[in-house]
């Protein structure tokens, strides 16, 4: 059920430059179970577009079906949503996105959604780099339907009912990294200050925007034997870098030693800039990234951070050559040859 | 050559066959003969039946010189054009009584003698080829265009003609002109010194073409999503609905590209499968871009579950099915009107969707408007259903006509001023008592926004699990779908008075028109009625009402439109006998004509 969150302002709320509080981002009470993971990340998500002043109707919510894509009725209820169907979110965002290239896609999937039935979907999304931020909450299991294992859970991992998982795990960021993802990251949903910059990052890149947000299910999936619980995913982060925020071209910061920091740039003169944790680590070599979040895997451990970024690929729309007017837009007699042009066309098949 | 005896065909009304091997360079001599009949203004049909391969397998393409105008086959082949050595005992068998046989007789073949009447005729094609021309793949190619010469002079097909024609196809390789028409010349010399020639049936320049072109209905309809302002496209290959996608992007390249930019006015997706083709036309749809995807059976069937969710959440998509034969993978290059009822009733749950039918390329260029308007107006999915037929083959057009004046409909389309001006939007609200609510597009505005979902919601938009409110909204799709009957493009009604008629639709139409003239002359008057859109509109039940007698002639086995006439009007059913046809090839107007005949003889339908 979708219920309607009162709306009390109160006068002395922080305005973004929009003019907006962080309450305008809100959307329907959400009707997750009580301290699931999704709902942390929806918090995420409506400080992320406050702090970027995102006015709410250049957004649009994309998701398929779970209990994760239930979410983009929980947050900016001033933006479009779309609940579309199970695991062929991606689809709708491509054309989506092709309809009218200028709004802020956030797509919202689980691990049902993106990485069994969705898994295709996911990876031509990443292919054609659909400018979008894509989501995945990812718990290992099928809430829902009431706990199954997902492809993400890992190896020997235990269901409540004490049964093992008895196949390898399916890694949206190994996926996502080998395939060519041009911005990967993994993050935790009780990490907020973590993955608030995230999710800024995410939304300013140009083009598919990954993050995999490990997202316990307190009801299916918290219990001890589970490498997806809020225990053993806390004690089992591994950070290399952190991206510490984003700000407008001229106006950075960094107060990190040397060799600490490395400043990416973004389109429309934004950067991010990554406190590197790990010294020897590299956000820009897909290859070593892939190797790293390998090594860790095997250590059983879950890498977060943002991963990899690399800017350098065309997205959706510079493959497709189309103009900045976004196509629903343009005036039909931009688009009508006319009768004229008509009568020459047919001439040819004389 | 042995003269056996004189054919039924005549000056100007005859078919020529060519049987070929395929991937031999057949299509462009089969081609250029056609058009050189169209040119010198004479009606002609062709037919390609081709095999699901690239290169090796049997094919056949048939020209139909028809002086009067039919646009369907006749059902005769009164010359073929036995260029493939492993079909010849068939091709012998299909030739009419009378008839022509030619084969290229550089080899024996005895085979060839076991028919007493029909002519045979051999032209050393491969002999002369090798004394020609230089290299293996010149040779066989070369091999078909000299038939070509042959073929022109045994019907006096203008050698001049034919040089234009090739002139303009290969205007940027001048040198393959001399070299096919060198080709044509030998093949034409050799016939005239060795056989009788004209043959009996043969072309005899016309003024009947004029006003009219030549394209296949898959062109059309891209032509028709170009000038409707279509913006994104989504497919998957598939034969035979791909060159409708090729034709669209082609006519874009050409007439949607800023010449100073050269920035695009149009996006194909080339999706990775049919599921995510219709979910791109969805997306850029709700998005408030006209879009659409081509496809054929089995790409539908794939499309199902989001069409059911485009139903309810009423979303303007435009889909294009080339149907094709079925079941399964089926026959894939062969032609069928098999998808009517999956169509209808696509995806789960209580669905009914519009369709368009089309007979031929210039409705296919028409309704391909209208679809894309109907889908707007309607907020639902509307099918254009193509047939290989009319998708792939060369049809004689009368030439289309463009009003300037015309305007998308966008249908009941909120903008962001007028959002501001109205109190609360609520999404599925029938506001107008027409079943048709109000939408509005993403980015219009924080009062416009709404959540679009596929589970069961209120007029409101909002979720519900509540019978009542559930119930509302699909009562009111049954409103929407009565509106949409009123709106789908009129049934074509022909003759009045007669108190028996043929029931047919889409591509079934030329050789349903022609069988009404063969069963005038023989004294049987019968009514036609030619559906051209689901829902079926009140002219539809009056025509079922007012005639004792109907002939429903598809082509489908099991009867898919006499199915949909029981369902959605209140005929009774012992009114409809049923004249199928689903071989895979397009129906002829005999096979209608004998089936009306069976059927009367028996008196089944009465």
């Amino acid at each position: 059920m979708s219920i309607a969150k009162p709306k009390i302002s109160r006068p002395n709320l922080p305005r973004n430059s929009q003019g907006l509080t962080r309450r305008d981002y809100e959307g329907g009470m959400s009707t997750l179970c009580a301290g699931c993971g999704h709902d942390s990340i929806t918090a995420a998500i409506v400080q992320a577009c406050f702090e970027l002043s995102l006015p709410p109707q250049s957004v649009a919510k994309l998701s398929g079906i779970g209990c994760s894509s239930k979410t983009t009725a929980y947050f900016v209820s001033g933006a479009h949503g779309f609940n579309s169907v199970h695991g062929r979110m991606p689809a709708i965002a491509a054309g989506a996105s092709a309809a009218n290239r200028t709004l802020h896609y956030i797509g919202v999937s689980g691990d049902g959604d993106s990485l069994s039935i969705g898994l295709g979907q996911l990876g031509h999304a990443i292919r054609r780099n659909v400018d979008m931020l894509y989501l995945l909450e990812n718990n290992g299991v099928y809430g829902l339907t009431k706990g199954q294992f997902s492809a993400s859970a890992e190896l020997g991992s235990q269901s409540k009912k004490g049964e093992k998982n008895d196949h390898e795990p399916i890694d949206p960021v190994l996926l996502a990294l080998s395939i060519g993802a041009t911005f990967v990251a993994r993050s935790f949903s009780g990490d907020k200050e973590q993955l608030v910059p995230l999710l800024k990052a995410g939304l300013m890149h140009r083009g598919f925007a990954l993050i995999d947000i490990l997202s316990p299910c307190v009801t299916f999936n918290d219990h001890e034997g589970s490498t997806k619980s809020y225990a053993y995913v806390r004690e089992h982060l591994h950070t290399p870098v952190a991206a510490d925020y984003i700000e407008t071209r001229g106006e950075i910061k960094v107060d990190y030693g040397p060799g600490e920091a490395v400043t990416v740039d973004m389109h429309d003169g934004h950067q991010v800039v990554l406190k590197k944790l790990d010294h020897d680590y590299d956000p820009t070599d897909r290859a070593r990234a892939l190797g790293y979040v390998q090594e860790h895997i095997a250590r059983g451990e879950h890498v977060t951070g943002l991963i990899y970024l690399g800017e350098g690929r065309r997205n959706f729309h510079e493959r497709h050559q189309t103009p900045q007017q976004p196509l629903n837009s343009l005036p039909y007699e931009m688009l009508c040859p006319g009768s004229d042009r008509l009568g020459s066309i047919i001439k040819r098949y004389r | 050559m042995r003269e056996v005896n004189r054919p039924v065909a005549g000056v100007n009304d005859f078919v020529v066959k060519f049987a070929n091997v395929n991937g031999t360079g057949s299509a462009s001599a089969n081609g250029l003969i056609m058009k050189t009949v169209f040119r010198m203004g004479v009606p002609v049909v062709g037919k390609n039946f081709f095999p699901s391969n690239i290169q090796g397998l049997p094919t056949w393409y048939e020209i139909r010189v028809t002086g009067e105008g039919w646009s369907a086959r006749s059902g005769r082949v009164d010359v073929m054009v036995a260029m493939n050595s492993e079909t010849y005992v068939r091709d012998l068998k299909e030739v009419s009584p009378g008839g022509y046989l030619l084969h290229d007789s550089s080899w024996a073949h005895p085979v060839l003698l076991s028919r007493e009447d029909v002519t045979v005729m051999g032209v050393p094609l491969s002999e002369l080829c090798a004394e020609n021309f230089e290299g293996a793949r010149a040779r066989i190619l070369m091999k078909n265009i000299m038939y070509a010469g042959v073929m022109a002079a045994l019907f006096e097909l203008d050698l001049e003609v034919m040089r234009s024609l090739l002139t303009e196809s290969y205007a940027r390789k001048p040198a393959l002109v001399d070299a096919n028409m060198k080709a044509i010349q030998l093949g034409y010399d050799y016939a005239k010194a060795n056989f009788q020639t004209p043959l009996p049936m043969r072309v005899e320049p016309l003024q009947r073409t004029a006003g009219h072109f030549v394209m296949d209905g898959n062109t059309a309809a891209a032509l028709g999503c170009l000038y409707a302002g279509a913006t994104v496209g989504a497919w998957y290959p598939i034969t035979p609905s791909t060159s409708l996608m090729d034709a669209f992007k082609s006519f874009c390249m050409k007439h949607r590209v800023d010449p100073e930019t050269g920035q695009r006015n149009f996006l194909i997706v080339q999706a990775e499968d049919e599921l995510a083709a219709i979910g791109a036309v969805i997306g850029a749809a709700w998005n408030g871009a006209r879009s659409f995807t081509p496809t054929s059976g089995p790409g539908i069937s794939l499309m199902n579950e989001f069409i059911g969710l485009a139903y309810y959440a009423e979303i303007p998509t435009v889909l294009f099915d080339v149907q094709r034969v079925g079941p399964s993978t089926g026959m894939p290059t062969r032609t069928q009107q098999c998808d009517l009822l999956s169509c209808a009733y696509a995806s789960h749950g209580d669905t009914r969707h519009v369709l368009l039918f089309p007979a031929n390329p210039e409705e296919a260029f028409y309704l391909s408007v209208q679809a894309f308007d109907l889908a707007e107006r309607l907020q639902t999915p509307v099918f254009v259903m193509l047939d290989l037929d009319i998708g792939m083959n060369d049809w004689m057009v009368p030439d289309l006509q463009w009003d300037d004046a015309y305007r998308p409909d966008r249908g009941k389309v909120l903008d962001a001023q007028t959002i501001q001006k109205i109190e609360k939007f609520h999404r599925y609200l029938d506001v107008d008592g027409d079943g048709i609510p109000w939408r509005t597009v993403p980015g219009t505005g924080e009062k416009g926004a709404y959540f679009t979902r596929g589970s069961g919601h209120n007029r409101f938009g909002g979720y519900t699990e509540d019978s009542v409110e559930y119930q509302e909204v699909v009562d009111r799709l049954v409103r929407k779908f009565k509106t949409a009957a009123g709106m789908v493009p009129k049934a074509i009604i022909k003759g009045s008075g007669a108190g028996a008629g043929i029931v047919s639709l889409g591509s079934c139409d030329g050789a349903v028109l022609e069988a009404l003239a063969v069963l005038t002359r023989q004294g049987i008057k019968l009514d036609y009625l030619r559906v051209r859109g689901f829902p079926f509109g009140e002219e539809v039940e009056e025509f079922l009402a007012s005639h004792e007698q109907l002939f429903v002639v598809e082509q489908n086995r099991d009867a898919q439109l006499k199915s949909l006439l029981t369902l959605e009007t209140a005929v009774e059913k012992r009114k409809l006998h049923s004249i199928l046809h689903y071989s895979g090839l397009p129906v002829t107007s005999s096979f209608i004509v004998e089936g009306i005949n069976r059927a009367m003889s028996k008196g089944e339908a009465a």
